[in-house]
């Protein structure tokens, strides 16, 4: 049989025409995605890539021996779990959370695992939000957020972080980047459905405080709305910071949805296990949407994260827990990178948490404001590529993290991920002393 | 001050499902489960091996390519070339998701809106009439309607579309006609005849085709699964599903996939980049190589593709003898790995079960479950409201299950039988 390679762009009389409407109009206006951009571009060049957040280290010892036990034990793992969740896995995760949250958590109803924290941010948006439905996001924002509001039919309400001015020489800190009480007040109307909150903050790396989160509390309260808190960076907290649940303020438990992730809590983002915890009156929400979407989530992976946390929750609070090892290692690297990208007039942002810090390019963009690009396209994206084809870096423009109409005000940062290895770490170093050779007269 | 927790509207009247029901009821270790299509049996050997070897590869257990791991799709491609008359290009004809039923989510919500017309042949595998009202678009129902046959075993080809009335369902609202071969439950596989009906009224209508064939391996001696997508005018109109868990026996790993061509496919990209971005890596390594192995062999009969259906088959034969012993009518399936059958013959005294509502065969599966700990499921839970009663008479067994459970089974129904004598 002759095998014809029949493209349609390719042969115009073939291109298929719909006379009605193609695809859905929920679409409208969230085809295009960043990081099929820059991981394109990172890929194609030889680069050190400080850019989408993964580890580039394996995952603890007891989570890889988890994920083989899970997958050479019982074969009937090979099968569908329980919808809701494998069930060793929602009982820990209830036992575990429900000590952290100060909660009696019920495994059935208060618990439901999705595919990564990204697959609970969209069914608890699909469950609860509405056409012409307000969210409030505080920007900078993990991307997604916006999306998937408007996926649902929501309208998004931004609310920006202000960082307050530095004193000369000193670094600049997440910590200083802050909601304006009144501005975030103003933000609420009676169409407000939910507020995301996200804690530590990706990618300007803020740990909320507890004024911070007692204020959003108070407001969610007052106006009735619901508050979705996407903690995947928790066990990710830097010099004593401490992560706070807003669910574990009084009064929020029963109005907030707390979303947490296997992939950056074990540094294993392949695995694809995340969850949401909340009340039974907003969970049983969830889950019509989630059996009606991917019905079940994979069971070897659920059971290797139901096995590693039953070691976590033995070494809890110890210097052996994986989740006060892990932020150590990872305050070193960050601490590295910060002093490192000093060198050649990056500004890094210390931040609190996080896998990720900002660093202001301010300076670039007085030394060489006409750097390659289209016509309107941010400083920030044009800094990036010219950092990838010339430098040798890959990191991500901060203004993919704002809503459009902000993006040509914060234009000046970008983003670097320094949960890497140490030979990630001085292979940047290599690429920074090369830049910096070059900047010398 | 008390939550106005109103639920988005999406969602309203979609939060029951008749498996969180049965699957409870059939928990109890001591029923014999035929219900759920869970194979008990174990995924071939080199598959298990595969993923084990798989957990200590470093890489794997971060992100991979959100549209789909590189090697899976490259795998999915040269596999899918040998039925299609075009190349597949791996990265923008392939979608990977969490399961068909990811891949059946990603198609509705990425091509039907609201007001759009859903047709949708029943009795339908129970999640195509909630995603699709979850899209806000009204799903239009067309019964196969099974011929008298005197003196011949009642087979699953004797459930027919009447053509005419099918083009009667398609208007210039119909978006899309979900279509599944081999057919769940029934075990339908239809013919070069019937999809070329449908093929004809999709292109006279411009509507899209999705093709739900996860069970294509699953056809039996004399049937032959045919893709609606090779038939002219329908590649470009046609997503084609497939699962992994039904391909390699091991439904938990929740892989799909979606095979079209570019213009349809990147929408359903899009659905997948805001909402799961990226499916677990390991397994789809895993996947890849598993099917590596049987793609080279695709012509001996140690292939999986081939011995699978093989295996199945007897479970079948045995399976329906069975069920005639009982005194019921079961219907042959040609594909898949579901038989269902009429048990309105055993004329069962159902009066101690409570809820009257209930159609027949909810009531019967309850108290098969509960007297007998037999499980099944009732064939009217793939029904729509309004005509569940056209299967109420109709009870779902699933026969991908070890030899020991139908030992369990044919015990079962021995002493049932005994006791009717």
């Amino acid at each position: 049989m002759m095998r014809l390679e029949i493209r349609a762009e390719a042969c115009p009389y073939l291109k298929f025409a719909m006379s009605k409407r193609l695809q859905a109009r929920r679409l409208d206006g969230i085809d295009h995605n960043p990081w099929v951009e820059f991981g394109k571009m990172a890929s194609e060049y030889d680069v050190v890539n400080l850019g989408q957040g993964f580890p580039d280290f394996p995952p603890p010892d007891f989570a890889i021996q988890a994920f083989q036990l899970a997958l050479n034990s019982d074969f009937m793992l090979n099968q569908y779990t329980k919808a809701f969740g494998y069930p060793p896995l929602t009982k820990i995760l209830a036992s575990f959370f429900g000590k952290l949250l100060g909660q009696e958590i019920d495994p059935l109803k208060n618990v439901l695992v999705t595919v990564g924290a990204y697959g609970a941010l969209f069914t608890a948006f699909q469950a609860l939000v509405d056409e012409g439905d307000e969210v409030i996001i505080v920007e900078p924002f993990f991307d997604c957020y916006e999306p998937m509001t408007l996926m649902a039919g929501g309208r998004p309400v931004f609310v920006t972080l202000k960082p307050s001015p530095t004193q000369d020489g000193e670094l600049d800190s997440a910590s200083n980047w802050q909601l304006d009480p009144t501005e975030l007040a103003s933000k609420f109307t009676s169409r407000t459905k939910a507020l995301i909150l996200n804690t530590p903050n990706n990618p300007v790396g803020k740990v909320f405080s507890k004024a911070e989160l007692e204020l959003v509390a108070s407001l969610c309260q007052q106006h009735d709305v619901i508050c979705i808190s996407d903690e995947v960076y928790q066990w990710l907290v830097y010099d004593g910071h401490q992560h706070i649940s807003i669910a574990s303020l009084p009064g929020m438990w029963e109005r907030t949805l707390t979303i947490g992730s296997a992939g950056k809590s074990f540094s294993a983002t392949g695995w694809k296990v995340g969850w949401a915890l909340g009340p039974d009156s907003l969970m049983k929400h969830l889950r019509t949407v989630h059996q009606n979407t991917i019905y079940h989530c994979p069971t070897q992976g659920q059971a290797a994260v139901a096995q590693s946390f039953q070691h976590e929750q033995l070494h809890f609070g110890q210097p052996s827990s994986y989740f006060v090892q892990l932020p150590q290692a990872v305050q070193r690297y960050r601490d590295h990178m910060i002093r490192s990208l000093q060198s050649v007039g990056l500004k890094p942002v210390v931040p609190q948490g996080s896998y990720f810090l900002i660093a202001d390019i301010s300076d670039f963009k007085t030394q060489m404001p006409d750097l390659p690009g289209d016509a309107d396209e941010p400083y920030d994206r044009r800094f990036v590529k010219w950092m990838i084809r010339n430098k040798g870096l890959a990191a991500i423009p901060v203004s993919v993290f704002y809503s459009t109409p902000h993006r040509k005000q914060f234009d000046h940062y970008v983003r670097f991920c320094f949960v890497k290895d140490e030979s990630t770490l001085q292979a940047m170093d290599e690429k920074l002393q090369k830049w910096k050779d070059e900047l010398r007269p | 001050m008390s939550l106005k927790i109103t639920n988005a509207k999406r969602i309203e009247g979609l939060d029951s499902n008749v498996w969180i029901e049965f699957t409870k009821l059939a928990a109890d270790p001591s029923v014999v489960n035929l219900g759920q299509g869970l194979p008990d049996i174990s995924p071939p050997i080199y598959v298990k091996e595969k993923l084990s070897k798989i957990a200590a590869i470093d890489s794997l257990n971060q992100y991979t390519r959100g549209f789909g791991h590189p090697s899976l799709v490259k795998a999915l491609a040269c596999l899918y070339e040998k039925f299609y008359q075009n190349q597949i290009n791996p990265n923008k004809e392939i979608l990977v998701t969490v399961g068909a039923y990811g891949s059946l989510f990603n198609s509705i919500q990425g091509l039907i809106d609201e007001g759009d017309e859903v047709i949708i042949i029943m009795p339908f595998y129970d999640c195509y009439e909630p995603m699709v009202r979850m899209a806000g678009a009204t799903p239009v129902f067309i019964p196969l309607r099974s011929k008298p046959v005197n003196g011949k075993k009642w087979s699953s080809s004797d459930w027919t579309l009447d053509p005419q009335e099918l083009a009667s369902k398609f208007n210039s609202k119909t978006k899309a006609i979900i279509l599944n071969t081999p057919h769940n439950p029934i075990g339908k596989v239809y013919t070069k005849e019937e999809l070329q009906v449908i093929a004809d009224l999709c292109i006279k209508y411009d509507t899209l085709c999705i093709s739900d064939e996860v069970y294509e391996w699953l056809v039996y001696t004399g049937n032959k699964h045919l893709k609606i997508a090779t038939f002219p005018g329908m590649w470009e109109r046609t997503i084609t599903i497939g699962s992994a868990g039904k391909t390699f026996s091991v439904t938990g790993w929740k892989l799909g996939w979606s095979v079209g061509p570019h213009h349809l496919i990147k929408h359903l990209q899009t659905v997948q980049q805001n909402t799961i971005y990226t499916c677990a890596t390991p397994l789809q390594e895993a996947l890849a190589q598993a099917f590596w192995i049987d793609i080279k062999r695709m012509d001996d009969p140690e292939c999986y593709f081939n011995s699978l259906p093989k295996e199945l088959e007897v479970k079948r034969d045995r399976m329906i003898h069975l069920l005639e012993n009982l005194g019921l009518k079961p219907i042959v399936p040609d594909g898949g790995y579901f038989i269902i059958a009429d048990v309105s013959l055993l004329d069962a005294d159902l009066s101690g079960m409570k809820d009257s509502n209930e159609p027949y065969d909810y009531k019967f599966v309850k108290w098969m479950t509960k007297n007998k700990k037999l499980s099944a499921i009732p064939v009217s839970a793939f029904c729509n409201t309004e005509t569940k009663l056209q299967f109420e008479k109709f009870v779902r067994f699933c026969f991908i299950k070890k030899d020991s459970t139908l030992d369990a089974a044919e015990e079962i129904i021995k002493a049932w039988t005994g006791q009717k004598s």
